[in-house]
């Protein structure tokens, strides 16, 4: 009997809810697991900027979702993730790393309706006013993965992003990008409105000098940049429009340690609205 | 004229058993030293099923059930596991809820568009919230690492059976302790029913316990010395009894009462809005709700206006067959209930207020009360002071934001209030003055996970829900 | 309704004469809550129509069909068609009803007007006596005053209007002036409103607000009341022509100012909402909307329909469906 001849997937980028090939046409070879190689697209600055108008158009829908609604789709997201466990762990994922992933979902989760009871809150002025503030999503953020751990990284990036009504454009690890656009099929398939999370992969110095220059991004998470220089050099092009800028994370962080809130809380802005008492 | 054809929902959906035990341990057991007693449909006076009401002995059992939980199980469990088990329970409510909301229709009396919109979404919700709360307790602002109280008492009314152990049991387990709950006597059932889903869930055995029965059941588990926390819901009267007896324990206690909101209506407010309000203030769930809009107040230059929309829209309402998805008003959910609310409102006309029902046919069989509304009533008449628990409406009437506040704050109760203007710094006015734990603006009867519920003066302690909620199951 | 407008009826007549009495009335009617309005017509929406009460409510919502078309495609061929689709919604079915109206552009009156009242001699076959037993006629209405955008001196909106009432036109359908209203000019909305219903003579005139353009709850009640005011006999609330069409919310509030208008001046005017509405279970919803805020008054093709054209082939399909009990298919009804 002859052995079954199996179908390989084709892995291609993830903007606005659909798997575009780059619009240029390019890919690179990467390693799929022990024995196999896989071609990745190789996306442009074009494919940059399409993310960021899809991102842009996800954005009121998104950030005016219930947070309760956003909460049961990052939850959703975890029940894809660990429905997904043996797929990513075909990719030569640790099995720890899927699980890790699968509960930070379920930890951002219920940060949703959350956030804004432990951030906002009533303001005793000295006058006959009620002054309340509000956290609010700060609007589009152009995130550059962690190269490793390349699931657990990125979905560590991506959560604290969106849990709030952010939408984000992801410039996924280069040299280990499989697991971003797996983890997009996983997001295609959690409710997650389209072009709300949209995943480049390629080059970083090719598509996020683009992102980081881009007028209408409004913060940028350098993660994943390892090279000092590159990142100044970003910080600067952020500093045009004065995008919220996180700065590199070490490559010896532990993504696995409590993640706490600082990734949350820097993306959002607060917004206070005074209003008069009176008979 | 538009007849609406009956529209039943199917009962099909449930399947219940002749007879139910305590759910104790994790298991249905027989009750050692109690009782039973049969569970009705309140629209039919149909036998539903056959309850165990549960003696000292098994109110002792199912006590040291949630010890040995507690102890072993769910007090070391990291907080990220909890919220599994929660996560877990919320969704398989989601997955069960059609079965849920026709159970609660068929055991409560209410209509099952009321259990199926507003309910059922709700007691999920409730899970999902305090599920997320489970390993975020570091940072609810009540300092690092808040600790669990250990075992709590949870007694819970008939009026929104499956809600209101909501509101328990979720702070209690995001929190990390262990319950024993004893749901009404008329309406036992939709609390068996989540016993089964607390199997399906694999919750550790002895976690989540049910008891079964009447007052008597009730009093052996505040009593029980081993309960560290009791959290009853119900009339101010037996809360009253509850904090006698726990006086001088080591027993944290949370307790939300009685209420006789005032629904307050200015002359600027949005009319059809504020009678949709009214509406739903007094007449959702049969009234069977603590911080129902029992007291209208209407201020003088409207009274009349407002009262004839009202009225027109009161004899829209659909009273009938809790089933009917078209039903507006069920059941009243016990014959001793239908006699509460009679004897008030015969009260009312006797003391000289002037009572108006609309035209409407109520079924034979079954406990039933038409929508009524009262005018002519003054601070002083029972009506006005008595919470009713039924759809029975008081109006008053007032000249002034300052005379507004000053008889809506006139009761002991001080649960809710309603607020309707359309001026933004009058309402705030208003709600700074008013002695109440919720006052809506432009809407009524609203709830949410993330916002907490709860009494001043006679209405009771503590607050239900949000981030507030976890705080009557820490120990801080 | 404020308690100094419910006062005196007389009051009312005398508003269209100053631009400030207008502004006072309009601006002291009762606000809107939106959460609150848009609650209330997503509740009526859960009511369950079914058996003997949605065959009542498909042959009740066919009679109150304004048939469609508004295209600058429009041909004689097929307003004619579309025509005879009116008088005959189902041929296969005789005991199928007519629908309320036909509405077309000015242009294309004559040629409905041949298939519904036959030709001048009377001779033709199609006229509304060969309609369906015990129904009234089906009538002709015509947009007009510019329709849909209403940017034309008054003049040519007139004009527009006594051409479409000569050839025959018994209803027209008139846009008000947006941009006069949007920018507080109520008296010219007013008074254009007042004009057109002269120049409609005998026709009846329904008046669209164009609720979409219009934005707030707060501007629906008040161009309600300032169109039935002018004297409009139906408000309508779009013309279909821009993206936010008929919502079961907008028409709730348009129907409590019927409702209010009634019982101010003893006079009762129609509503009808147009576009978007395109299944049967969009029509029930706003069946159940009129009979639960204005009542069964309302309940007739003489106050209250519907402007729409697809709706009518899904209304169609329904009635099909509960008479065989098998779901209709498009293709077995007639596609215009």
């Amino acid at each position: 009997m002859s052995e079954r001849v199996a179908v390989r997937k084709t892995y291609k980028l993830y903007i606005g809810g659909k798997f575009p090939r780059s619009e240029s046409g390019r890919s690179y070879l990467v390693q799929s697991g022990e024995n196999s190689t896989a071609n990745v697209a190789l996306a442009s600055r074009k494919d940059a900027r399409d993310a960021v108008v899809a991102a842009r158009a996800a954005g009121s829908g998104w950030a005016g979702a219930t947070a309760y609604n956003r909460g049961q789709i990052l939850y959703r997201a975890a029940e894809m993730l660990e429905g997904r466990r043996e797929q990513f762990v075909a990719l030569g994922i640790t099995g720890d790393e899927v699980d890790a992933a699968t509960d930070r979902w379920v930890w951002y989760a219920g940060w949703s309706d959350k956030l804004p009871q432990v951030r906002g809150g009533v303001n005793p002025v000295a006058g006959p006013y009620l002054n309340l503030s509000t956290p609010e999503p700060t609007g589009v953020v152009a995130v550059v993965a962690p190269a490793a751990p390349a699931l657990l990284g990125l979905v560590s990036v991506i959560a604290p992003a969106i849990v709030s009504g952010n939408t984000v454009v992801v410039a996924a690890s280069p040299t280990d990008p499989l697991a971003a656009v797996t983890l997009a099929e996983v997001l295609a398939t959690a409710d997650l409105p389209a072009g709300v999370v949209n995943i480049l992969t390629g080059r970083l110095q090719e598509t996020v000098p683009s992102l980081a220059g881009h007028r209408d991004v409004n913060a940028l998470d350098l993660a994943g940049v390892a090279d000092a220089e590159l990142a100044t050099g970003l910080e600067v092009k952020a500093a045009e429009n004065l995008k919220r800028v996180l700065r590199p994370v070490p490559t010896n962080h532990d993504w696995y340690a409590d993640p706490g809130l600082a990734r949350m809380t820097a993306l959002l802005e607060t917004k206070t609205v005074w209003h008069p008492k009176g008979g | 004229m538009f007849e609406y054809a009956p529209a039943p929902e199917s009962r099909s959906v449930v399947r219940l058993q002749p007879a139910y035990g305590l759910f104790v341990g994790g298991e249905f057991v027989d009750p050692t030293d109690g009782d039973s007693f049969t569970s009705i449909n309140p629209a039919s006076e149909e036998v539903l099923a056959e309850v165990a009401a549960g003696g000292v002995g098994d109110v002792d059992r199912a006590v040291r059930a949630a010890r040995t939980a507690y102890d072993r199980v769910w007090g070391p469990m990291p907080g990220r596991d909890r919220a599994k088990y929660l996560f877990r329970i919320a969704r398989l409510i989601q997955e069960r809820s059609r079965e849920l909301a026709v159970l609660e229709s068929l055991d409560n009396g209410k209509p099952i568009k009321e259990s199926r919109d507003v309910d059922l979404p709700l007691v999920a919700a409730h899970f999902f919230y305090y599920a997320g709360w489970a390993d975020k307790l570091d940072h609810a602002g009540f300092g690092p690492n808040p600790r669990p109280l250990g075992v709590a008492a949870q007694i819970i009314p008939w009026n929104f059976p499956l809600l209101m152990l909501a509101w328990k049991i979720a702070p209690a387990l995001a929190t990390g302790n262990t319950v024993v709950l004893k749901p009404a006597e008329t309406t036992p059932l939709t609390a068996l029913l989540f016993a089964e889903i607390c199997q399906q869930a694999d919750l550790p055995a002895g976690v989540v316990n049910i008891v079964t029965g009447a007052g008597e059941t009730g009093r052996a588990l505040v009593e029980h010395h081993d309960v560290d926390k009791v959290a009853f819901t119900g009339s101010t009267e037996v809360g009253r009894a509850i904090a006698r007896a726990v006086a001088g324990r080591d027993t944290k206690l949370t307790l939300e009462l009685g209420g006789k909101a005032a629904n307050i209506v200015f002359d600027d407010a949005p009319v059809d809005q504020a009678v949709e309000g009214i509406v739903n203030g007094i007449f959702f769930n049969q009234g069977h709700v603590c911080c129902a809009g029992s007291r209208l107040l209407l201020q003088e230059s409207v009274a009349d206006q407002v009262l004839a929309s009202l009225k027109r829209r009161v004899a829209q309402l659909r009273v009938g067959d809790p089933l009917d998805k078209n039903s507006d008003i069920g059941a009243i959910n016990s014959a001793a209930q239908l006699a509460r609310i009679s004897e008030l409102a015969d009260a009312g006309a006797a003391e000289g207020a002037q009572r108006w029902s609309p035209p409407c046919e109520l079924p034979e069989q079954g406990f039933w009360f038409a929508p009524t509304i009262f005018t002519g009533v003054t601070q002083a008449h029972r009506i006005a002071r008595e919470e009713i628990f039924g759809p029975v409406l008081s109006v008053l009437t007032f000249r002034t934001p300052a005379e507004a506040v000053e008889k809506a704050n006139n009761t002991p109760y001080g649960l809710s209030a309603g607020v309707w203007t359309e001026k933004g710094s009058r309402m705030l006015w208003l709600a700074e003055r008013l002695r109440a734990g919720v006052v809506w603006a432009n809407t009524f009867n609203k709830f949410d996970p993330t916002s907490p519920f709860g009494g001043y003066q006679e209405s009771g302690y503590g607050r239900e829900g949000g981030r507030h909620g976890l705080e009557a199951y820490l120990n801080v | 309704m404020t308690a100094t407008a419910m006062s005196a009826r007389s009051d009312l007549t005398e508003l269209g004469r100053s631009e400030t009495a207008l502004r006072a009335f309009l601006h002291g009617l009762p606000g809107v809550d939106q959460v609150g309005a848009q609650q209330r017509a997503a509740q009526l929406g859960t009511r369950s129509i079914k058996t003997t009460a949605k065959a009542w409510a498909i042959d009740l919502a066919i009679r109150m069909v304004d048939l469609t078309t508004l295209e600058g495609a429009d041909t004689p061929g097929r307003v004619r068609a579309l025509a005879a689709k009116a008088l005959r919604p189902d041929p296969a079915d005789p005991s199928c009803p007519h629908v309320g109206a036909v509405c077309v552009y000015p242009s294309m009156v004559p040629y409905v007007a041949e298939v519904l009242r036959g030709p001048a001699s009377g001779a033709g076959p199609a006229g509304a006596a060969a309609a369906p037993a015990g129904a009234g006629v089906v009538h002709l209405a015509s947009v007009a005053t510019a329709f849909p955008a209403g940017q034309a001196p008054l003049e040519i909106k007139l004009a527009d209007t006594r051409a479409a009432v000569a050839a025959g036109a018994d209803e027209i359908d008139m846009v008000i002036n947006r941009s006069a209203f949007l920018t507080g000019r109520y008296q010219e909305v007013y008074d254009e409103i007042v004009a057109v219903r002269e120049a409609c003579g005998p026709a009846h005139l329904k008046v669209i607000l164009e609720t979409g353009e219009l934005s707030t709850y707060d501007n629906v009640r008040r161009a309600s009341w300032l169109a039935m005011l002018a004297g409009a006999d139906f408000i309508k609330t779009s013309t279909g022509k821009v993206p936010a069409a008929a919502t079961p919310p907008v028409t709730l509030v348009m129907l409590e100012a019927v409702r209010d208008f009634r019982a101010a001046t003893g006079r009762q005017v129609g509503v009808k909402p147009a576009g978007g509405i395109k299944t049967t279970k969009d029509a029930i919803k706003y069946l159940v909307l009129v009979n639960e805020t204005v009542g069964a008054d309302w309940l007739d093709p003489d106050w209250f329909r519907f402007g729409a054209s697809s709706l009518l082939n899904d209304l169609l399909m329904q009635r099909t469906k509960l008479t065989t009990g098998d779901y209709a298919g498009p293709d077995y009804f007639t596609r215009d």
